[in-house]
């Protein structure tokens, strides 16, 4: 009897503790995210953002949630109630898998496997599934072109991604994302040394997770609000936290490719005070910021310039950066492991 | 293309230049009035809710001349009128269809003894309609809870009429 619970439950009862360690300081972290970026975008409009529920409007994110959890879950008549129901669901779970394998500091990971940064970027990918049902089945003409754009613009928008991932683990040598940050400890951060490739990548994440200024599929001037035009409250608010959550995600992934993950930025005395954690999560806040800076800042793209970004400009210079990449390890017989 | 511009382009000079005029708005001064607990500044000549005025003896000002009827352009004033057993001219009946009116001001401009006013008040939002067709008790009411500042905005705005 005690083999058993010190075999099979033990470990198990430990994971769901370590899953929700991670789980639910992330939720927080993504009703949070709103009310940042609800203030900092009225920051830069001269605005205060939410002031009323609560001190300096704190409350405001668990005020949505309720308001959004009470309200009356519509199913169109004419949609596919199973798909209808079951994308929003997929949206969010693979929004919060992602984090399996995030080493937010060393050896704190839930899953240390070896094709860490692979697995990262077919969750990402596999995101475009949740939209493209949401749009299928909502039997909706706005719902089934914002779909459509989003795909096609997550999959274009995705090579470019692979390459600079690429050119990333060609210099760390690793596919496990603990291993790439320790690769950063020797070497340097990769912003220094792939800096043209942190700012596509940082240009792709944006289109990745469908925000500003590539926010085509929820082009609320030509397709009302896109694929989730259909959807109301709980349906709605998966869809919702499932962006925000991807949002977190990829600031991570950013920042474990080229920004050190949990390292300090100098090895010395007061920075190496400060826990692991600590630093990812600040990385993390910087990048998010950015993200946020970059909806107050810059307007809407066109689709045929997004495709045109994507394809002709962004995918040929990663594409050489992974050749020069290649090229300086060879040349230089630099090739690690 | 010119290398100048070549150089703008890889730099992204245009986008630096629009995150940084963003930037430095996030640390201006915010321009948001919190509405019911702050509010803008009134002009004197402010035309708001209406008020029934009285004299400091308690008489009212209106002599039912229906002047004010006479030029409201929304036609929103009705006045009935009958002499008093002292022979003085008063009004049995003063309605403002405050869901007609303009807020124009003329019945204020007409007015020959500043009986009707439009006082500072804009918070008169009410949940029926019927709330909104204000009797004359009702207006001389509004003059007796807004007459400090309404004598005030009238002695502040004198010089100019």
């Amino acid at each position: 009897m005690a083999e058993i619970f010190w075999g099979t439950i033990w470990p198990l009862v430990l994971l769901i503790v370590y899953i929700l360690v991670i789980v639910v300081p992330l939720l927080v972290a993504v009703a949070y995210l709103t009310y940042a970026e609800r203030k900092v975008i009225g920051g830069m409009q001269l605005r205060q953002g939410p002031m009323f529920v609560g001190p300096y409007g704190l409350l405001q994110p668990l005020a949505d949630g309720v308001k959004l959890f009470f309200k009356e879950t519509v199913i169109p008549s004419r949609a596919n109630k199973g798909v209808f129901l079951i994308a929003p669901m997929i949206t969010f779970i693979l929004a919060l898998i992602g984090w399996a394998v995030i080493p937010f500091g060393d050896g704190l990971v839930l899953a240390d496997i070896n094709v860490g940064i692979l697995y990262l970027f077919a969750v990402s990918s596999l995101g475009v599934y949740g939209i493209i049902m949401a749009g299928w089945a909502s039997n909706s003409r706005y719902a089934f072109l914002g779909a459509l754009r989003s795909s096609a613009q997550m999959i274009s928008y995705e090579i470019a991604m692979g390459m600079i991932i690429i050119s990333v683990l060609l210099t760390a040598g690793s596919l496990n994302l603990s291993e790439i940050v320790r690769a950063q400890a020797e070497q340097g951060w990769y912003l220094f040394w792939h800096f043209p490739m942190f700012m596509i990548f940082l240009v792709a994440i944006l289109a990745e997770t469908n925000r500003l200024p590539f926010d085509l599929p929820e082009d609320e001037a030509s397709l009302v609000t896109g694929y989730n035009v259909e959807y109301s409250s709980m349906t709605f608010a998966l869809f919702f936290l499932g962006e925000y959550a991807n949002m977190i995600l990829m600031s991570a992934m950013a920042t474990i490719l080229f920004l050190g993950g949990w390292l300090p930025p100098f090895e010395v005395a007061p920075f190496t005070w400060i826990p692991g954690p600590i630093w990812f999560i600040l990385k993390v806040c910087v990048i998010l910021f950015v993200y946020i800076w970059a909806r107050a800042t810059l307007p809407r793209y066109r689709y045929d310039q997004l495709m045109r970004l994507g394809w002709k400009v962004l995918l040929p210079i990663s594409f050489g950066w992974l050749v020069l990449t290649a090229g300086v390890l060879v040349a230089f017989d630099l090739v690690p492991g | 293309m010119q290398v100048d511009q070549l150089a703008r382009t890889v730099l992204w000079e245009e986008l630096v230049r629009g995150f940084s005029l963003t930037l430095r708005y996030l640390f201006r001064r915010k321009v948001t009035l919190n509405y019911p607990y702050e509010k803008g500044p009134l002009s004197p000549r402010f035309r708001g809710e209406h008020a029934l005025r009285r004299y400091p003896n308690g008489e009212e000002r209106c002599i039912a001349c229906k002047l004010c009827e006479a030029i409201c352009p929304a036609q929103a004033i009705t006045i009935e009128s009958e002499p008093r057993p002292d022979g003085s001219r008063r009004t049995t009946r003063y309605d403002i269809d405050m869901t007609k009116c303009i807020y124009c001001g003329f019945c204020e401009e007409a007015c020959p003894v500043d009986a009707i006013v439009e006082g500072p008040n804009f918070e008169f939002a009410a949940e029926t309609r019927e709330e909104l067709f204000y009797t004359k008790e009702k207006l001389l009411e509004n003059g007796e809870r807004w007459e400090r500042e309404i004598a005030m905005r009238l002695e502040a705005d004198a010089p100019y009429r």
